[in-house]
């Protein structure tokens, strides 16, 4: 397991490496971040004089090696020491990109975590008794439901539940409280977005895990569990389950690591500061420092996440522990 | 042979009820495409401690049928009707309730392919210990005690320690030893077989076999061995039971059929199957065509657009008329019993060698 998690680790590295580089190579040739941040009626001595003050004026490979640097021992800027894991000022609003990245992080995990719990119940919940009723009514229903909601969009869907219950007065208007200040406060405050965030993914859930149980239900094994008198809630649950938790977790794990790393339109739709939309503003202001530092933190988590899962089949899948 | 004085039509029972009576049995699938006539009319009786080998072609019904004593078909999508006795209970139709409790318990089966028949996930030791403890209320300790037992029994060497080995860890032959440990560990009166040496290595293949052997000796099971292969059943079986299309369309000894068949159907198996003795220039003759569709299956006798004596029995009359089985020893055939045995002795005894 160690050999294989440290293998893991180093190819996750390898890939933020040649993530980073890329990006910031291909950063320079869209256009001059001076230019931006100077605005309209802007004199060649003040781009000059923006050059100075964000490094721009060394050369590019320079730059970029000052920049790597200072992910591991920190760095002195005009304006104050960044420690490390540094990814230097924000061109934009001038503030420390980690501290940033920090600051936008819990909101993010919040949406997340709460998100994930509320389709994972209910998704699961409703995909294992379409499975276990499969061609009744009821499987039909949860089908067919799960079918249109699945294509529906957080964008509308968001707008208009807002309309309903914040409006009305039965919900609070969905605003980030920090866990610390009150659990009550902090659910109450992102209860629209996860359960409009959950119904997309529910509705995905619901799907996958009925037709993965219906496929499991067919296998050989199963088949043999019921011929040894095993009952048929039994052979569903220890078995059936067993080899649906493979395709399951895996769309977990890249659903998790990619919600970790920002909901880019929940964030926007409910206006909540979080990584999503840090990543839209900093690529909408060329804000290199910001880019990057964002790239790289949503890319480790989302290498996190696989690794995460790809250690979780060991402990599902015998088969996979020894070889 | 006391074991075939039954008709293939009649129900009524002669003297004493054999342990599984199987009784004008049909099992039909609906599909897309249709409905699958996969058993069509079949009646077939086993005593205890004997083993009764059933041979076709893949398709035949051989699997479907014994998956129906089991009561192992997805009731939504399958129709099956007729009697299935074992010790007199009636089990088609029983309540989920009733065949989970006979299930590993007083009738098992082995499955063909150990690699996929066997989950993945849990040891091998685990799977075999499910059923006792289902069964008979052991504890965990006890299960896995009696899984070492029946590991030792089928010649795994060192079973209490491969008894925490998954089945991937096993070799092919030992995966099948395992599956037959799981389905003789309640000690079943009915066991059946589906095809369990065909994924084995001929050795390995030899092996099994006498394990079954052995095993039936000393548990007095009734084995229904379902095979293509009928090599397999001369050593192991008593009767024999060739299937064509969903029904029965020979049955007898061993014995009988392999020395005197009577059916163009079994000829042709006979024919197909290679021997050792056989000059290597000398051709194999196979059935020509292929086993029919049964979603229309054939009218008459199903085997007639396959056989090529259906002109010796004159007129249509094989396209138009099912030929009925007749009780004990016989086969589902226009052919007259003269034409039968001159056409065998003249044709097809020679091609046997």
């Amino acid at each position: 397991m160690l050999p294989f998690l440290f293998r893991r680790t180093l190819g996750a590295l390898v890939i933020l490496f040649l993530l980073t580089t890329f990006t910031f190579f291909v950063f320079f040739a869209a256009g001059d971040p001076a230019q931006m941040s100077c605005g309209k009626n802007c004199t060649a001595d003040n781009i000059a004089l923006i050059h100075q003050n964000l490094g721009l004026d060394k050369p590019i490979t320079t730059q970029y090696w000052d920049f790597l640097v200072g992910i591991f021992t920190g760095r002195n800027f005009s304006v104050g020491h960044c420690p490390a894991p540094c990814f230097g000022y924000s061109f934009a609003t001038k503030q420390q990109v980690w501290a940033t990245l920090l600051d936008r992080l819990p909101t993010t995990a919040s949406l997340a975590i709460g998100g994930a719990v509320v389709f994972l119940t209910v998704g699961l919940a409703t995909g294992l008794l379409a499975a276990w009723k499969r061609g009744t009514f009821v499987d039909k229903t949860f089908t067919s439901v799960s079918m249109v909601l699945s294509s529906a969009q957080i964008y509308i869907l968001g707008p208009i539940v807002m309309g309903i219950f914040v409006y009305s007065g039965l919900l609070e208007s969905p605003r980030y409280v920090d866990f610390t200040s009150g659990p009550a406060a902090w659910g109450a405050g992102l209860l629209i977005p996860w359960l409009v965030m959950a119904t997309i993914f529910t509705a995905q859930y619901t799907r996958m895990s009925r037709s993965t149980m219906v496929e499991q239900l067919q296998e050989e094994h199963v088949r043999t569990a019921k011929a040894k008198g095993m009952s048929g809630r039994y052979v569903f649950l220890r078995y059936a389950w067993r080899g649906s938790l493979i395709p399951i977790v895996t769309i977990l794990g890249m659903d998790l690591g990619s919600l970790f790393g920002g909901a880019m339109i929940t964030e926007y739709t409910f206006q909540l500061a979080g990584l999503g939309r840090l990543a839209i503003t900093s690529v909408t202001t060329l804000d290199l420092p910001m880019i990057l530092g964002v790239l790289i933190f949503s890319s480790a988590l989302i290498l996190l996440f696989n690794i995460i899962v790809d250690a979780t089949y060991a402990f599902i899948d015998p088969r996979v522990r020894l070889s | 042979m006391t074991t075939l004085t039954k008709t293939e039509d009649a129900a009524a029972p002669t003297g004493a009820d054999p342990f599984l009576s199987v009784r004008d049995l049909y099992v039909r699938f609906s599909t897309e495409d249709g409905i699958v006539k996969a058993v069509d009319g079949l009646s077939f009786d086993l005593e205890r401690g004997k083993t009764l080998g059933i041979v076709g072609e893949s398709g035949s019904g051989k699997s479907v049928t014994n998956l129906a004593v089991l009561g192992l078909h997805n009731p939504r999508a399958t129709e099956i009707k007729g009697e299935i006795l074992l010790e007199g209970q009636e089990l088609t139709g029983a309540r989920e309730k009733t065949l989970e409790k006979l299930r590993g318990n007083k009738m098992a089966m082995i499955f063909q392919d150990a690699l996929t028949a066997l989950s993945p996930y849990y040891t091998v030791g685990r799977q075999i210990a499910e059923p006792f403890m289902k069964h008979t209320g052991a504890s965990k300790r006890e299960g896995r005690q009696r899984a070492i037992e029946m590991l030792a029994k089928v010649g795994i060497p060192q079973p209490n320690l491969r008894v925490d080995d998954y089945p991937h860890q096993f070799s092919g032959g030992m995966r099948q030893r395992a599956m037959i440990a799981m389905a003789l560990v309640c000690n079943p009166a009915l066991l059946i077989a589906d095809e369990p040496t065909t994924a084995l290595d001929v050795t390995v293949q030899a092996q099994i076999l006498d394990l079954l052997k052995d095993l039936q000796q000393e548990f007095g099971s009734a084995i229904i061995l379902i095979t293509h292969d009928l090599g397999v059943v001369a050593n192991t079986a008593d009767d024999l039971l060739v299937m064509y299309a969903g029904r029965a369309v020979e049955r007898g000894t061993v014995k009988e059929i392999l020395t005197e068949p009577r059916h163009p159907y079994t000829w042709g198996l006979l024919s197909s199957m290679p021997r050792l003795t056989s000059d290597v220039t000398e051709l194999l003759h196979p059935i020509p065509g292929t086993p029919p569709s049964l979603l229309s299956p054939p009218t008459g006798c199903p085997f007639h657009p396959r056989c090529t004596f259906k002109a010796e029995v004159g007129g249509t009359r094989c396209a138009d008329e099912r030929p009925p089985l007749a009780p004990g020893r016989a086969s589902a055939c226009h052919l007259t019993a003269e034409q039968k045995q001159t056409f065998f002795i003249e044709q097809i005894k020679p091609r046997l060698g």
